[in-house]
């Protein structure tokens, strides 16, 4: 079983288990981590979960889409090279390592 | 009130949950529970118009936790049991009975009791076929019939009733919409808007006829056949009632709390007895917006009030006391038209189209020159920049609003540091 690894502004990682096919964004709401809001419930309205991806993985994540780019520059917290909306990562059969932002909108 | 309360949430939707969830992952050391009357875990309710009808996503996909999250947390959930009898004792405290005879003791009562579909009120309106949609059993009879279903008959042009109709023209059905008012979503959009996603689901095959009358619904044993109105009937072997729905105020008001069209609460989430906290679709509460005037009341049924309100009862357990503001959001994917608002529109705000590309839909509403609230349909970054200029209570001139020339999202990253900055 995949996981995901949630390291917290302050540092701190968080490892969750994750079934192939769930987002990233919802692996993280179902289990109480904290900063990642999902509050649209990953129909790309909210921007509320925005994350930092490892570097390791951000091929496999594939490329931000047209409304997911646009919106990336709106987060509350400033985008990265790396940053994501999580709900549009799906977790495969590896492990994922994402970062929290100190701010969500 | 303290850490230490034991907590009842009475609900288990989004705001109940809500309610339970922050009340742990802000430290509280009383006990939770939380009591829904589903059979199920509790799950998200946005998807069972669109993603949970076409099969895309299973009800599994819903849950709003995972199962072991609730032992995890040490939260007592308990579901298929309805609360039906509270008996209060000094301060807030109490026990409330279930119908299975399970008692909970508390220090502290929170209703989340939700709302429940109007029923179309007309001979035949209660026929097997004849279905609203609120609950997953609800979307589970939906999606069943649905699969065989030639012509649907949608009551009701608002965002239910338009997010089914799109769903089932999308899965190939015939779709008749009957709207009672003179345009769809009427009560919820500006005219601009509404006329914008008439066009979108009229292009997608979806008939709406406006000003309806329904007399009956015609049944041939049990099931629909038709939906008489005054103007003539409608072949149909599926009806979706979507014309609101009511807020469940029932325990409340079996506890002397004040309700006006939902349980009436305060800036703090707290009932007219000072004590019990009410949040989410059953209540009724002052314009929470930075530009409410004090005096209008809103019921607003939203995930996004659900979980704002819920984050300020739990304030007001912890004895923190910061009222309730917000600028509201909401969206309602109808096909694959993705309506989003932000704010609070009122008669006489001044409406102003931004010019924007094809597809794309923006307006804003302006009261006294202030941007309070506007209407997207799809450009989900133009609808972030403008929900952050709100929640920092940016100003944004009409002349600035209505000039393409301005980018809304540089407007937004300026302000955003302006209020960090102020901070």
């Amino acid at each position: 079983m995949p996981k995901v690894f949630y390291t917290q502004p302050d540092g701190t990682v968080v490892a969750v288990a994750a079934s192939p096919g769930d987002s990233v964004m919802a692996t993280a709401v179902r289990n109480g981590v904290s900063g990642v809001v999902g509050q649209c419930g990953g129909s790309l309205s909210c921007a509320t979960c925005h994350v930092y991806v490892d570097e390791a993985h951000r091929d496999e994540l594939g490329t931000p889409g047209e409304d997911e780019d646009e919106m990336l520059d709106c987060t509350a917290s400033d985008r990265e090279d790396s940053s994501r909306l999580s709900c549009q990562l799906i977790i495969g059969e590896g492990d994922v390592h994402v970062t929290v932002p100190p701010e969500q909108l | 009130m303290s850490r230490d309360d034991d907590v009842l949430v009475v609900g288990a939707g989004q705001a109940g949950v809500q309610v339970a969830c922050l009340l742990r992952d802000a430290g509280h050391r009383g006990a939770v529970t939380l009591v829904g009357e589903e059979p199920v875990p509790p799950y998200q309710r946005p998807p069972l118009s669109k993603g949970f009808l076409t099969g895309s996503l299973g009800a599994d996909a819903l849950a709003l936790r995972d199962q072991d999250y609730w032992g995890a947390r040490d939260i007592g959930l308990v579901l298929g049991e309805a609360v039906t009898e509270v008996v209060r004792g000094g301060h807030g405290s109490g026990r409330a009975r279930t119908d299975r005879g399970r008692t909970v003791a508390f220090d502290r009562l929170v209703l989340a009791t939700g709302a429940t579909p109007r029923r179309l009120d007309v001979p035949g309106g209660d026929a097997d076929g004849v279905l609203t949609l609120r609950t997953l059993a609800d979307a589970g009879r939906l999606r069943d019939r649905l699969r065989a279903a030639r012509d649907v008959v949608v009551v009701g042009g608002g965002f239910i009733g338009l997010e089914v109709a799109a769903t089932a023209a999308a899965l190939g059905a015939r779709v008749v919409v009957l709207e009672a008012g003179s345009r769809i979503l009427g009560r919820v959009v500006s005219e601009a808007t509404a006329q914008h996603l008439a066009a979108h689901h009229h292009a997608n095959g979806v008939e709406i006829r406006t000003r309806a009358r329904i007399v009956e619904v015609v049944t041939d044993g049990g099931d629909a056949r038709a939906v008489l109105t005054t103007d003539g009937a409608v072949r149909a072997d599926l009806v979706l009632v979507g014309i609101g729905a009511a807020p469940r105020t029932g325990l409340a008001a079996s506890l002397g709390l004040r309700t006006d069209g939902g349980v009436v609460v305060d800036e703090h989430a707290l009932a007219s007895d000072g004590t019990t906290l009410a949040v989410g679709d059953c209540t009724v509460l002052a314009d929470p917006t930075p530009w409410g005037d004090g005096e209008t009341s809103v019921r607003l049924e939203s995930v996004d009030h659900a979980v704002e309100h819920a984050a300020t009862a739990v304030r007001t357990i912890l004895g923190e006391s910061t009222p309730h503001t917000a600028v509201p959001w909401f969206w309602s994917d109808q096909g694959s038209a993705k309506l989003q608002i932000v704010g609070l529109r009122r008669p006489g705000d001044v409406a102003t189209l931004r010019p924007s590309g094809s597809g794309r839909h923006v307006v804003g509403f302006h009261r006294r020159g202030r941007l309070v609230a506007a209407e997207v349909v799809g450009s989900p970054a133009e609808f972030m920049a403008l929900r952050t200029l709100l929640g920092a209570r940016h100003p944004v001139p009409v002349e600035v609003f209505a000039d393409p020339e301005v980018a809304l999202r540089q407007l937004a990253k300026q302000a955003r540091s302006a209020t960090v900055t102020a901070r």
